[in-house]
């Protein structure tokens, strides 16, 4: 018996006291440059005048529909509108059911219950019982979940503007960048890629492969070379043959990893020193994922400041609700959605035409 | 991060300790908590409402009216019913009497299967078998390319051939029939449930293949929609386990429940780290703490800035760093670390513990007799027991009530532990920082 106390307190001590140190020394560089990345950012975007092109982006924008990635969530909300249109606001099964759906969708608890609150106070006010009114009630309080933030994707004025994607294992980032480089490639972007991801076994012949398709260039390094040292190679290729961008795939990697997330940091500040011009870090986030997720997003943006979110896989039956959970609480928006695993399946995000095609009811559609 | 169960329950616990009974009001009300932990841990919502209505007619009967404390009465009943629904008959892995024994991996884009099929293949060759990875996700790009970069990791040969997934898969089985490998692992493109034409497919190789074993590869974050995940593939396929992948992260994994419960097949394996050794059979007793939100990392370090005195920690460091732990501090940490609660449960939350202990049945009085043992110390003692010969481990045995062989234990074990920091590279001073100084100090102090 004592063996096993002494041996286990032994351990005991030993981890806690090594977690508890890391933990505190990660807490507070982490906030320290996370708010160091965030001021920066700001005054940035401040300082520079950032040029978009969202014009030329919609015109060429892919046909993929933002329907193709909704059809499951659709065929759950339209049931229950349905049921809705037929009911009142006191109908308190309507209520469960509506949580329901919004719980089913990876919403997550808060918002679900934020979203239902508020549907019922301001039908309160109004005095109003019938169900379409209740349905109107409840579009509008999801509408405020989105923030008034500009959605379109940035590039600097001057060459080469960086784009970085990140996020945990097996999310969609290097598909995106290859579906990303196809979008610019259309717009006569010329464009390397940057193979940062240097562990996955492979990884760096997958983004190959994105560059053929997309007649993109790319610079890769060795198996276990240094990430930023990718990068770096591949800002100056872009400025020594005047590239307009660079967009760099990085290794997945678990937020709680933090020898990961301080590689991440220097990522960072490798693309956006001179002459990188560093306009976004696109968080990839599964629509599979639940809320765990939000984890990753608040991780993320203190390690990399992101900028921005690209929800992949909604063509599947998860509904992707984490990603307008990760929208509300960080203040950063939805850019992008993907709804599959083509070159063209890369739409860019609306919320009022994503709440059209989630909430249009049977007949509308 | 989201509050712990624990911390929830606290608030409520509050109100009712002590109460002889609970009311329904209050059953309800802790209902409710649990209801929203596993919502959000991610357990799905049917698979919650059954959960629940199953605790509640466990709880509210005769039993917790006559227990003592309904509270932990309450709380253990939970973690039973959860434990028990994670758990069950446990897929026992046996082998095919005319190899190979054949296995076939299957799952949604980016859960990790190929990563686990490189894995479950080293995890096999740990088994003393000789399996070959087959490379069947012909889609996405430079899958079989990973592959084999990971089956040369693991010494693991690898097959495939371009063309037709179906084809590569049958004569992958071939090969390893020709080769003479008995266990063969397939490892399939990502799809999605409700792609009809990819699902299709995959019962094609399955039906072409017959395999022993059909693994689902989930993914530890994913949310509600692990449900319709899980039962079109055990439609398509007919599962016999589940892999749960990237465990290492801190998703609650409640996935693991929902899973369970719609394919009523054990979760068998689970994935908790980069390296291909990461990869362990699956124990409900940790899913259903970890669902809870009674066992991870996390809230460890959170339970610690909590409860830990700074100073006294940080000293405690220092002193195991620049190795000089000794039992002194010892006791120190010791009453430290006891804070944070039952050592049964801080060690659970603990990865990387090894099973014997983690399992071992820790009784909380055997603690008090250490305790005793190292106080009836003199300083001196404690800082240097090597002095402490008969006459001394005889006194210390009286002064704590316990016998001179218990103090033989413990002082032999203590010294076993020094010697195990040390090369863990906790114990000693690193060769780099070792300053002639220090070492003069070290010695002073031995004297
Ligand atoms: N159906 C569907 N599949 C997708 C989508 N985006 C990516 N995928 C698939 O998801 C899988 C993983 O995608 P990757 O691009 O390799 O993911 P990653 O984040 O780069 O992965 P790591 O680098 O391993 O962390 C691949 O099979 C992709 O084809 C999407 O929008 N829809
Ligand atoms: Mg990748």
């Amino acid at each position: 018996m004592i063996t096993v106390i002494v041996v286990a307190f032994v351990l005991l001590i030993v981890i806690v006291s090594t977690f508890y140190l890391v933990s505190r020394r990660g807490r507070s560089s982490l906030t320290a440059s996370g708010s160091a990345v965030l001021e920066k950012t700001r005054e940035e975007g401040a300082a520079e005048t950032i040029h978009k092109s969202q014009e030329a982006i919609s015109e060429l924008a892919p046909p993929a529909d933002i329907r193709k990635g909704l059809s499951r969530a659709r065929l759950s909300f339209s049931r229950l509108l349905g049921t809705m249109l037929g009911g009142t606001s006191s109908d308190q099964v309507l209520w469960d059911s509506l949580e329901e759906t919004l719980l089913l969708s990876d919403l997550g608890l808060e918002l679900t219950t934020k979203v239902i609150e508020g549907s019922r106070k301001e039908l309160e006010m109004a005095g109003t019982i019938d169900g379409s009114a209740m349905a109107s009630a409840i579009r509008m309080q999801l509408r405020n979940l989105f923030v008034d933030a500009d959605r379109e994707l940035e590039y600097s004025e001057e060459k080469p503007t960086v784009w970085l994607v990140v996020g945990v294992n097996g999310v969609g980032k290097t598909t995106s960048i290859g579906k990303l480089s196809a979008m610019v490639a259309a717009e006569g972007k010329r464009v390397v890629l940057a193979a940062a991801d240097t562990f996955r076994a492979a990884a760096a012949d997958q983004l190959e492969m994105w560059a053929q398709r997309t007649g993109a260039d790319i610079v890769r390094s060795v198996p276990g070379a240094d990430p930023s040292s990718v990068v770096y190679d591949s800002i100056q290729k872009a400025a020594a043959r005047g590239y307009d961008m660079v967009i760099a795939d990085t290794a997945g990697r678990l937020h709680t990893k933090s020898n990961l997330m301080d590689e991440l940091r220097k990522l960072r500040r490798t693309a956006e020193r001179e002459p990188a011009h560093l306009t976004e870090v696109l968080l990839v986030l599964d629509a599979t994922t639940g809320q765990n997720g939000l984890v990753q997003a608040r991780e993320f943006a203190k390690a990399a400041g992101i900028t921005g979110l690209i929800l992949t896989k909604l063509d599947g039956s998860a509904k992707g609700g984490i990603a307008l959970a990760a929208e509300w609480e960080l203040g950063v928006p939805i850019k992008l959605v993907g709804v599959g695993e083509k070159a063209n399946d890369l739409i860019l995000f609306s919320p009022d035409e994503f709440l059209d095609a989630l909430l249009e009811t049977a007949d509308d559609a | 991060m989201f509050d712990n169960l624990t911390d929830r329950f606290e608030e409520i616990f509050s109100r009712i300790r002590g109460k002889g009974r609970l009311s329904e009001a209050e059953v309800d009300s802790v209902l409710r908590e649990i209801r929203a932990a596993l919502i959000e841990a991610d357990v799905n919502v049917g698979v919650v409402r059954t959960f629940i209505e199953r605790v509640r007619e466990n709880t509210v009967g005769e039993e917790l009216q006559r227990s003592l404390s309904p509270a932990q009465h309450v709380i253990k009943a939970v973690n039973a019913e959860l434990t028990n629904a994670l758990g069950g008959e446990n897929l026992k892995i046996t082998y095919a009497s005319r190899p190979p024994t054949i296995v076939l991996m299957a799952g949604l884009q980016g859960v990790g299967k190929t990563t686990a099929a490189a894995k479950l293949a080293l995890w096999f060759r740990h088994q003393g078998r000789n399996p070959l990875l087959v490379g069947a996700d012909l889609q996405r790009p430079a899958a079989v390319e990973q592959l084999r970069v990971l089956g040369g990791q693991a010494h693991v040969p690898v097959f495939s051939v371009e063309g037709d997934p179906v084809k590569t898969a049958v004569s992958g089985v071939e090969e390893a029939r020709r080769i003479g490998r008995d266990v063969v692992i397939v490892d399939t493109a990502g799809r999605l449930s409700i792609d009809e034409e990819l699902m299709a497919e995959v019962s094609r190789i399955s039906d072409s293949i017959s395999p022993n074993y059909t693994f689902l590869v989930v993914d530890a974050m994913i949310g509600q929609d692990a449900v319709n995940t899980a039962r079109e593939f055990n439609e398509a396929l007919t599962l016999d386990g589940i892999i749960l992948t990237k465990l290492d992260g801190d998703a609650r994994g409640g996935a693991a429940l929902s899973v369970r419960h719609v394919v009523g097949k054990p979760i068998t394996f689970v994935s908790t780290g980069e390296k291909l050794a990461d990869f362990d059979l699956f124990y409900p007793d940790r899913m259903a703490n970890r669902i809870l939100g009674m066992g991870d990392v996390l809230t460890l370090i959170e339970q610690a800035e909590r409860t830990l005195d700074k100073e006294v920690t940080e000293k405690g460091a220092k002193r195991l760093k620049g190795g000089k732990f000794d039992l002194e501090d010892f006791l120190e940490q010791m009453q430290q670390v006891k804070k944070m609660g039952p050592l049964k449960g801080v060690l659970s939350m603990l990865p990387g513990v090894p099973k014997e202990i983690r399992n071992a049945d820790i009784n909380e009085k055997e603690l008090v007799k250490v305790e005793a043992i190292i106080s009836s110390m003199t300083r001196a003692e404690r800082a240097n027991p090597d002095i402490i010969e008969g006459s001394r481990r005889l006194r210390i045995a009286k002064g704590s009530g316990t016998t001179t062989a218990a103090v033989g234990t413990l002082l032999k074990q203590f010294k076993d532990m020094q010697k195990m920091m040390r090369s863990m590279g906790m114990g000693g001073p690193s060769p780099t920082k070792k300053s002639p100084n220090r070492a003069n100090h070290k010695k002073k102090k031995r004297r």
